[in-house]
């Protein structure tokens, strides 16, 4: 079932077209991503459908409302995390919870909410006071405090240490094991690999691919890359001739190997015994998004 | 109006925390009357036709609480938690827009009721203040000259691109209000052209008009003044609800 529905949704800031037709579909309990570079429209779309900004064309369904003209009745069963968004500097962790929990009919009990975040220690603190780790937990807080059926998070590890990062992940996780749904954005290809059970990789506006991110890998960057050195000289035309090899790279004596077919590394194992190389320190990766960004768009996410 | 009473409660809480805010609101003017008390007494004087300075500066002084809340606490008060994003947080959340308001106007209305009440206290206490008028008329002619100071505290907010810039011009337009209406030095003080000048102030005729209530004058004197203030409150309204934003 689908708790989210877009259609040809777009908005232009002036000139500047931020979304240009985009659709997608959320089903009920999974982890959905928007992912792509800054500035490709993520946020825009978020807020579109959060109803925090008026589309200029598409049809937008959130929990079988319309966020424009159900605005009230939307807020109260959603939760929102902004990109840019705080909470007054001089209001503590417990009464910022307090406050927000006062504007919705069935809130979450507060103490238990702060617990589960790890905030307890720091209820007593001033929002300004908190570390990046928990002022992000403050405000996830805050998106919870509602008790509600659908999450937003956008960009949410921004800025974030990897240590802050994961205890992060673990707690969006935690969100869709509760049964709610959860749809983020992030620039990080590697958090939405992570995180997310499907992926809409968004670029200049529009959805340029959307799948799990095991079948993204597979449909854009279906690679293997395999890596060993060896003492020369290694016999690299041989290995250029495995089935489902598709390049072979040397530099010094490091060898890289790039293929397509499942059983890669048996093959080149067997070719190199076969050979009579020597070889150590072999590692295999898998593509990730970050190549299946590289695929669909020919940039580094990070340009 | 779901939430109204936590978020004026907090508001509330979050005014008393910023100690610029709650000095200037609170406790600037108490000083003030102590200071020009002590140098000056309270004693009958001509140039006020007969009354002492210290009964003259009291309503004079409301006025001078008035204006701070009013012009630069409002304006900065808005401003940043507009350009922080508090607002768009709020707005991401059921609560309604004039539940917002409302809570807002609440807390400013009672940060200025709390430090007129400490500034009337302290002429009391240490000046034997007299007070000739009705309790109740000078609390209306108070409710009238803030809320017109509230409007124009959000035309000033929605007038300014950031909190810095509400600060700025919020400051640029109080200090000559408050110097040059006689709320702070009594216009008998002044030269007739300042005098002259001062007609085109609204916050003068929030002095006069307190100051007449203070002495028992009747509401019936005051026309041109409650005129310039219910003008000002009603343009101060439209004009901010043009300009308010979120974001």
């Amino acid at each position: 079932m689908a708790v989210l529905e877009v259609a040809g949704l777009r908005k232009a800031y002036g000139p500047v077209v931020a979304v240009d037709g985009v659709s997608f579909a959320v089903e009920a309990g999974e982890i959905f991503g928007i992912v792509g570079p800054n500035g490709a429209g993520k946020t825009t779309a978020l807020e579109c459908v959060e109803g925090l900004r008026r589309p200029d064309a598409g049809q937008i369904r959130v929990l079988g409302l319309d966020p424009q003209a159900d605005g009230p009745a939307l807020r109260e069963r959603i939760g929102v995390q902004l990109q840019q968004a705080a909470l007054p500097d001089r209001l503590k962790v417990w009464e910022a919870l307090d406050l927000f929990s006062s504007f919705y009919l069935r809130p979450a009990d507060p103490k238990a909410l702060l617990d589960r975040l790890g905030l307890t220690a720091s209820a007593k603190t001033p929002v300004s006071k908190l570390s990046g780790g928990q002022r992000q937990r403050a405000h996830i807080a805050m998106a919870l405090i509602n008790q509600p059926e659908l999450v937003f998070f956008d960009e949410l590890t921004t800025g974030l240490d990897p240590q802050a990062r994961r205890v992060t992940w673990d707690l969006v996780r935690d969100v869709r094991s509760e049964g709610k749904t959860v749809v983020l954005t992030t620039h990080l290809m590697e958090e939405a690999e992570r995180l997310c059970d499907r992926v809409a990789i968004l670029d200049h506006g529009q959805i340029v691919a959307l799948d799990t991110p095991a079948g993204l890998v597979r449909r854009y960057a279906p690679e293997e890359r395999l890596s060993f050195t060896a003492t020369p000289p290694c016999p690299l035309q041989v290995l250029k001739a495995l089935d489902g090899v598709t390049k072979v790279e040397s530099e010094g004596d490091r060898i890289t190997v790039l293929g397509t077919h499942p059983q890669l590394v048996g093959q080149v194992v067997t070719a190199l015994t076969a050979s009579g190389v020597a070889f150590q320190d072999l590692h295999t990766a898998q593509a990730t998004l970050d190549d299946v960004f590289l695929t669909l768009t020919g940039r580094q996410i990070r340009d | 109006m779901r939430g109204l009473g936590k978020l004026t409660l907090y508001n509330l809480k979050l005014y008393l925390r910023e100690p610029m805010a709650s000095f200037f609101t609170l406790l600037y003017a108490p000083m003030m009357l102590v200071l020009f008390g002590s140098i000056y007494g309270n004693e009958p004087s001509p140039m006020f036709g007969g009354r002492g300075t210290v009964d003259v500066s009291v309503p004079a002084y409301i006025a001078l609480v008035i204006v701070t809340v009013g012009l630069i606490s409002i304006p900065i008060g808005t401003a940043s938690r507009r350009e922080t994003g508090v607002l768009r947080r709020f707005r991401a959340t059921p609560l309604r827009p004039l539940t917002y308001l409302v809570a807002d106007v609440a807390v400013y209305f009672a940060v200025t009721a709390l430090g007129v009440l400490l500034l009337v206290a302290t002429g009391k206490i240490g000046f034997h203040l007299k007070f000739q008028g009705n309790v109740l008329s000078v609390a209306l002619g108070f409710i009238l000259g803030m809320s017109a100071f509230t409007a124009l505290g959000y035309v000033v907010a929605g007038l300014s691109p950031s909190g810095r810039a509400a600060q700025a011009i919020g400051m640029f337009v109080a200090f000559p209000f408050m110097f040059l209406s006689g709320a702070t030095v009594p216009l008998e003080a002044l030269p007739a052209g300042v005098r002259s000048v001062a007609q085109f102030i609204p916050l003068t005729h929030v002095v006069t008009l307190l100051r007449g209530l203070w002495t028992g004058g009747s509401w019936g004197s005051f026309g041109k003044e409650i005129a310039v203030l219910v003008g000002v409150l009603v343009v101060g309204v439209a004009v901010s609800a043009q300009t308010f934003r979120w974001e």
